[in-house]
């Protein structure tokens, strides 16, 4: 009988034996570090009930750090050869030398600790446990349970799978495995009725993103979201604008990832405030002074950078710096306690951090990214929120993102909302929008979900560094009610 | 051997072994993506972080009884070791294409020619150079990057089609930044790009930007929401132009209902007489074929004059929709915008402007409502309030929420006769290829909101 093709696809490759290659490469400078990453992905689409992507990629290679005169410096290559992997190291400390002279501060391998350590990540069903057909098969029925109607000119359900296999050793003794299988989705409908045309997703383009295994995956409940959404684009469409007022606003967890993400996630980051990023994403309104200090938001807002969160997008035993990942508050009662910034940026400021300091890939040298950034459960049901609010709108899933370059100013869009009246849920608006000042309106937090209502969520998509470098992070939050926001809708 | 000589001998070697390889009724594109890198990332004028990157990532596009299978893989330039890897690929890609559903858009693997072109480059050796920059930007504060090495793009299929492209250059993406009258940051940005390293012209660029410092001392002011004249500099335009890559002169984004410029292809609206936009692969940023190696024209018209006259078409839009294909890459984005430039000499732009907002630069642009073509940001860098054809102040940021159609439309004044071109410093996975040429922008009203 012919062995069925599984998900589950592992070329042979040649085995790398990372404490090998640190000893062919170690008397290359003072300190060496060496990150070999090896990633298998795979992504499924279909669209309107034909295969739109089956797509396998396989990556490897190595991330070699060179510690000369106080100056780390990198070099990565796919060469896992003696000769490729000392070419490399040579390469490293060159820069490493050369630019010791222009060094901003003299780092030492204090930044690199001799950690050891393995983490798995939570998957409980492996790729080898479902077919190929089968997994093809239910993507094309959620598919078809998005096109609820004639409507619906456009129907996606698509997945990637990513096996990730990071390992760190050092000529000072870390010693480090890291595996995880990572989980992504995104279904969508999109209906048009002569020229209004209106997007519905399951939370939002790619939202839907988890370290587990297959059975993430429940497909009956996908199903039923689906034909949900599908139903909800042709709401959209009958739908009246949302209106321009100031009113109270409740963002559901599909849309706080994002509001965490950009305006809590990246002006907290050190290396910001340090101002590596300047000349790209931008600086940060934190300053060095306001940890401690900052009334960020109102004593409702309790955030915490969480690496150990099971199934957390970033959740990781250790960064790229061999630090020990923990759990850390980085605003406890509305106070601002601590920054995300690694090793690196906690010795450059003497503040500390949390170990975030992160590659993409191994191609590239870490820098202090969000990681899993939570906003911790209040007490509020969604129905306590809705009722406490006379005149407001509740917003779902994050359709538009923009923010100034040191984080202040925002503005974000949604696709899908509802009117509050009295109390209650009236109308479905579309085209919502929303902006605010980040400081204010963390400070204006009215109400905070409950546990039963936090979700966990994430994206395949922070951007960040030069070069520049896409990262998962994951957001965890329940719905939250803001106070007096100006919210618009769509039209020239 | 160089990297570039390498990475040939490799790839030609890979794809006779893979071609020859395939069994009847199977066809195979092969794409190479490949760099050899150096990055160093400035803060203060100091080096932050340096870093060498060599990489090649093949992609296999296999198609087999009508299914369509996309393979990638990072080679590790052992041929022997790649030549084992590609084939256990392709023997997956083999198992897939007997289960998956038949894809009817797959387009056939077609011999679109073949073109061989080699860009050279000269500039100093990665640790001097360094030096070099935090050198002259000593005193400064620089933050920035500095990316050099050849890039590749070749393609090749079982069809008997060959393309190679290489490019050796270098940018240096930086912004210099100053604390103002006011007690605020301020900054200003610039780009040094090409493939011959001159100190003097990277010097020049560095004299450019300390003059707009100067400027940016001076007390801000703060303006209220509201609608202004103003006008865009080059810099600023490119980052508009960009959105038109977002999914706005995609065939395949309109037919799926997620174009921003529908009511421009439906003909509800036009845009003004002096806006034209086309594809431009002969200013020479980019390789004419595409990742599957089909060659555009040297030019695509999209809009001309105000009217719609194309879209980008990828093949399998083409094959999907029943239209012809440019060879427009499969996400059918600008590989090299182009705006005409106008009859307003940039000199004269202030003049022209009379009292209103300079924009310097953009920053965070998204599709704020898409049925509109409305898009939000905010400005960046050296903006200023200008009064009587002079600038008078910087001004503290502010976001804008505007639609193309009116800021291409009713409100475009004029266009700037000089246009800039901006190679992409996209770095994302590797380099970019490609970048854009545009004008600088006179709009008679710019709506900013917050």
């Amino acid at each position: 009988m012919m062995k069925k093709t599984t998900l589950a696809f592992r070329p042979a490759y040649a085995e790398f034996d990372i404490h090998q290659a640190l000893s062919w490469i170690a008397g290359e400078a003072d300190w060496i570090g060496l990150r070999y990453v090896r990633e298998n992905s795979q992504r499924r689409a279909v669209r309107n009930g034909h295969p739109e992507h089956n797509a396998i990629g396989l990556s490897q290679g190595v991330m070699v750090e060179a510690w000369v005169d106080g100056q780390i410096a990198y070099a990565g290559t796919a060469k896992l050869s003696a000769p490729g992997l000392r070419a490399a190291a040579r390469q490293a400390a060159a820069l490493a030398r050369a630019s010791a002279r222009h060094k901003p501060f003299a780092l030492s391998p204090r930044q690199r600790p001799p950690s050891r350590g393995r983490f798995a990540g939570p998957a409980l069903r492996g790729l080898d446990t479902l077919s190929l057909q089968e997994f093809t098969d239910r993507l094309m029925a959620a598919c078809r349970r998005l096109q609820v109607s004639d409507k619906i000119v456009n129907a996606v359900a698509e997945a990637t799978l990513v096996e990730t296999l990071s390992q760190y050793a050092s000529s000072n003794g870390a010693d480090i495995d890291q595996q995880t299988l990572s989980v992504s989705a995104h279904f969508a409908a999109t209906a048009r009725d002569g020229a209004e045309i209106q997007t519905r997703s399951l939370n939002g383009p790619v939202a839907r993103c988890q370290q587990a295994g297959l059975e993430y995956f429940d497909f009956a409940a996908i199903e039923a979201d689906c034909e949900q959404a599908g139903r909800q684009a042709l709401a959209l469409l009958a739908a009246e604008n949302c209106p321009a007022e100031t009113l109270d606003l409740i963002l559901a967890p599909d849309q706080m990832l994002l509001q965490i993400h950009e305006s809590i996630g990246h002006p907290l980051e050190l290396d910001r405030i340090l101002g590596d990023e300047r000349n790209f994403a931008g600086w940060s309104f934190v300053k060095p002074g306001d940890f401690g200090r900052l009334r960020y938001g109102s004593p409702l807002l309790n955030v915490c950078f969480d690496p150990t969160l099971p199934g957390g997008f970033a959740s990781y035993g250790f960064d790229d710096a061999a630090a020990p990942a923990t759990r850390e508050y980085l605003i406890k009662d509305g106070l601002l306690l601590r920054g995300l910034g690694g090793l690196e940026s906690q010795a450059r400021l003497g503040l500390p951090g949390v170990a975030n300091f992160r590659a993409a890939g191994w191609n590239r040298a870490p820098v202090d990214r969000i990681g899993n950034v939570n906003l911790e459960p209040g007490d509020s049901s969604l129905a306590d929120m809705v009722a406490s609010v006379e005149r407001g709108v509740y917003m779902e899933s994050n359709i538009s993102w923009s923010i100034d370059d040191y984080r202040e100013k925002f503005q974000f869009g949604c696709e899908y909302a509802r009117l509050i009246e009295h109390g209650r849920f009236t109308k479905v608006l579309k085209n919502p929008n929303y902006r605010g000042v980040t400081v204010p309106f963390w400070n204006a937090l009215g109400k905070v979900g409950n546990a039963e209502s936090l979700q966990s969520l994430g994206t395949p998509y922070c951007g960040k560094g030069e070069p520049n470098q896409i990262i998962r992070v994951g957001h965890a939050s329940p719905p939250c009610l803001f106070r007096q926001v100006d919210v618009f809708g769509g039209g020239l | 051997m160089s990297f570039v000589d390498t990475q040939h001998a490799l790839f030609d070697q890979l794809a006779q072994a893979a071609f020859a390889g395939l069994k009847p009724g199977e066809a195979l594109n092969l794409g190479l993506s490949a760099e050899q890198q150096t990055y160093v990332r400035f803060n203060q004028a100091r080096v932050r972080q340096a870093t060498g990157v060599a990489q090649s990532r093949l992609a296999l596009s296999f198609q087999c009884a009508g299914r369509k299978l996309r393979l990638a893989l990072d080679l590790s330039g052992q041929a022997d070791l790649d030549r084992d890897a590609v084939g256990a690929l392709l023997e997956r890609a083999r198992h897939e294409a007997r289960i998956l559903p038949e894809d009817p858009f797959a387009t056939p693997i077609e011999n679109h020619g073949s073109s061989d072109h080699c860009h050279t480059g000269d500039y100093p050796d990665a640790s001097d150079w360094l030096a070099q920059i935090a050198d002259a930007a000593a005193g400064l504060d620089f933050a920035g990057l500095l990316a050099a090495g050849p890039q590749i793009r070749a393609a090749a299929n079982s069809a008997g089609q060959s393309h190679w492209f290489s490019s050796d250059s270098f940018f240096i993406d930086y912004s210099l930044f100053t604390v103002n009258e006011s007690g605020e940051n301020k900054a200003a940005k610039a780009l040094h790009a090409g493939r011959f390293w001159h100190p003097d012209a990277f010097a020049d660029t560095l004299a450019d930007a300390k003059r707009q410092l100067e400027r940016l001392r001076r007390p801000a002011r703060s303006l209220p929401p509201g609608e202004y004249r103003a006008y865009l500099t080059p810099a600023a335009m490119e980052k508009l132009i960009g959105m038109f890559s977002w999914n706005a002169v995609s065939y395949d984004a309109w037919k799926k209902g997620g174009s921003a410029l529908q009511k421009l292809i439906e003909g509800g609206c036009v845009l003004a007489d002096a806006f034209s936009l086309r594809e431009n692969l002969g200013l020479g940023l980019a390789p004419r074929f595409n990742s599957l190696g089909e060659m555009a024209a040297e030019a695509v018209p999209l809009i001309e004059r105000g009217r719609l006259v194309g879209l980008q078409v990828s093949s399998r839009s083409a094959k999907a929709y029943g239209v012809p294909a440019n060879a427009a890459e499969p996400g059918e984005g600008l590989r090299s915008a182009e705006v005409r430039g106008g009859g307003l000499a940039e000199a004269d732009a202030l003049a022209a402007l009379g009292t209103g907002v300079y924009l310097g630069n953009l920053h965070y642009l998204n599709w704020s409502d898409p049925h509109t073509a409305r898009v939000t940001g905010m400005s960046r860098y050296a903006c200023f309030w200008v009064e009587n054809g002079e600038i008078v102040a910087p001004i503290r940021d502010l976001r804008f929420d505007e639609s193309l159609y009116r800021l291409f439309g009713p409100a475009l004044e004029a266009l700037t006769r000089e246009t800039h071109l901006f190679p992409a410093t996209d770095t994302y996975h590797g380099r970019t290829l490609g970048g854009c040429k545009v004008p600088g922008a006179l709009v008679g009203a710019f709506r900013f909101t917050l």
